[in-house]
């Protein structure tokens, strides 16, 4: 099949594709896409493929400039990218994270099942409407104080357990614990912290949701069964929301800061958006504290809703939420910078991984990982569109040894919001859903169209490229029946 | 005619690029250009201002940089503005007032959220009058 790409891309093997240095003057290493070859002529664009390259350029980037398969044209970083520095002489760039910091992925299981949940799913639909704040200006039901927000800064789910949301489960099975360290309040600007304070429990707008699942197909029985995740027609939950305004606005005065630093430092960069410093500079290590500062925010964000989720359950289906079996899988961050060892050339070497719209997938026996998983590797969670599936994979020694332990994050956009509504109604969209048996709550029904199927990859054609290329295991697909849109 | 603004087409954000007949026009259609993907402009009335003083390393930072600081407006404030005078303005340094209202649920449509003003695509032509281009995260 011809592709634009034929003469440039260099084929490894089926799922590989290689972007070789002489594409790009400056490009210190090769770029690397995860990709089928119909994937490369139907949905590879050009400024994607070009923003890969670009990172190339980032010093002291090590390996590849990696795409995951749901890549596509993002701000700097493409999104579905992912690129690891050395920490002694390579840079952090706030561009390689995005301002949706720590936006990420928790999914609950529950013991319910398609036949109870089915009569009640507008019910459900619309209690977790009402008991999560969602929508574009909404504010949280929380409120808390400077003090109160930097100790979320520093504490993450941990402090929103304390204060009754949930319990310390939750926090065992979510990355990092749901706290990453060297978060400093200090580091942290006075404007993040006003758009920080009224946003806290809150779902947002855009491509955020809440979606409640039915699983449909196993894959490996026995991990999901670690996860429980046990029968077809189970129902599970799925949180998608990040850092909201706190992170948008640190990554905002970030790339401000590290902008002027370029020059500095004299780096050189193909676009002002990848703007970075050295990771071991007073600028690379403030941005470094005030990313986790937002990572935690983003973690506490998905504590709270994950509490109001167990409440209009419980107040759906009137049984308590052990009664429901209504127990956290795991949570994954897909926008981050995480120091991380490797090895490289047959030596450890501590690295700077970003993850751009990319999930960690670390394998069975990684230290990181939560006990419970340590016999099959960490849960991968896969949201694709509200129209088709969402996988739960694992990671795997793969991803280790390639991907810097990163895999694919959701289905990718395909079309423009733009074309997206060119093309489609909301109203219409949501209908053709209902009749699907597919019940959707919007804050604004036109933005609808923009999040609809047409508009996305078809996530499944992505996970099977990361589980036949190697990078994540396929453990289990679930199916939507309502979704909560923002 | 030229318009005040475009929208650009992107994959997953949305860009704007606004005419003018000399920068400050152009960075105030940029302005309006943004609120236009946050709501209705026609449905805001010019009840209030916020003023601005902004420096920047060159104009394409100081575009960014203002088009950010209304974003924090709005985000913080609920503050929608519809009109802009851009009272001065050279490579570096900003200075202006937006006019415009706090948000009403009742009588403004909240479209899309705007994250932030990135620097990818970033232009400040001013050749033949002036146009900028800037891409939202959206």
């Amino acid at each position: 099949m011809a592709t634009p790409w034929q003469g440039i891309l260099r084929k490894i093997d089926d799922y590989r594709w290689e972007i070789p240095t002489s594409y790009k003057q400056g490009m210190a290493v090769p770029g690397l896409i995860f990709a089928s070859e119909s994937m490369l002529a139907h949905t590879l664009e050009e400024n994607a493929f070009q923003q890969v390259a670009n990172v190339a350029f980032l010093p002291g980037i090590v390996k590849h400039s990696l795409a995951m398969p749901d890549i596509h044209w993002g701000y700097g970083f493409p999104i579905g990218g992912v690129a690891a520095t050395r920490v002694k002489d390579g840079v952090v760039s706030p561009g390689g994270v995005g301002f949706d910091i720590n936006c990420g992925v928790r999914l609950l299981r529950t013991n319910l099942t398609e036949s109870e949940v089915r009569p009640r799913i507008e019910q459900l639909v619309n209690e977790l409407f009402i008991n999560v704040p969602s929508g574009l200006g909404s504010e949280g039901k929380i409120r808390v104080s400077e003090k109160e927000l930097n100790e979320v800064m520093v504490n993450g789910s941990r402090w929103a357990v304390e204060k009754g949301y949930g319990d310390g489960e939750d926090v065992i099975v979510t990355e990092e614990s749901g706290c990453m360290k060297g978060a400093n309040p200090d580091k942290v600007s006075a404007k993040a912290k006003k758009r920080g304070i009224p946003q806290l429990g809150t779902l947002g707008s855009g491509n955020h949701f809440l979606e409640v699942q039915v699983v449909d197909e196993f894959y490996d029985r026995e991990a999901a069964k670690a996860m429980g995740i046990e029968d077809l027609g189970q129902v599970l939950i799925l949180i998608h929301t990040g850092s909201r305004g706190f992170g948008h606005q640190i990554c905002t005065d970030y790339v401000e800061l590290l902008g002027r630093a370029v020059q500095k430092y004299n780096i050189s960069l193909p676009d002002r958006q990848l703007a970075c410093a050295p990771v071991s500079s007073p600028e690379g290590q403030d941005y470094l504290a005030a990313m986790a500062c937002a990572a935690n925010y983003a973690w506490a964000n998905r504590q709270f809703i994950l509490h109001w989720v167990r409440e209009a359950c419980i107040k759906v289906f009137g049984k308590s939420a052990q009664e429901m079996g209504m127990r956290q899988i795991y949570d994954v961050c897909h926008n981050i910078a995480k120091i991380e060892e490797y090895t490289i050339n047959g030596s450890k070497e501590r690295l700077c991984v970003h993850r751009k719209g990319a999930t960690r997938a670390f394998p069975a026996g990684h230290p990181d990982i939560p006990d419970i998983y340590r016999d099959i590797g960490q849960p991968v969670l896969i949201p694709g569109d509200m129209g088709r599936f969402s996988y739960v994979a694992v990671g795997t020694e793969a991803a280790m040894k390639e991907t810097f332990g990163s895999t694919c994050h959701g289905a990718g956009r395909l079309k423009s919001r733009a074309a997206a509504k060119r093309s489609l109604r909301g109203a219409d969209v949501a209908r053709a859903l209902a009749e699907r048996g597919i019940i959707v709550k919007a804050g604004s029904i036109a933005s609808l169209a923009e999040e609809a199927s047409e508009a996305y990859k078809d996530v499944s054609e992505v996970v099977e490229v990361t589980h036949n290329a190697g990078i994540s295991r396929k453990v289990a697909r679930a199916k939507p029946m309502g979704v909560v849109k923002g | 005619m030229k318009k005040d603004f475009e929208i650009l087409d992107h994959t997953a954000d949305v860009g704007i690029i606004a005419y003018g007949a000399d920068m400050k026009q152009a960075f105030a259609n940029a302005a309006k250009g943004l609120f236009s993907l946050i709501t209705e402009l026609d449905d805001v009335e010019e009840v209030l201002h916020r003023d601005a003083e902004l420096t920047a390393t060159d104009a394409e930072s100081l575009l960014v940089e203002w088009l950010n600081e209304l974003i924090y407006q709005f985000d913080t404030e609920g503050i929608v503005f519809k009109r802009f005078d851009i009272i001065r303005l050279d490579n570096t340094r900003l200075k202006a007032r937006g006019y415009g209202e706090k948000v009403n649920r009742s009588k403004h449509k909240l479209k899309t959220g705007v994250k932030a003003a990135t620097y990818h695509m970033l232009k400040v032509d001013k050749n033949d009058g002036c146009q900028v281009q800037v891409l939202f995260d959206i």
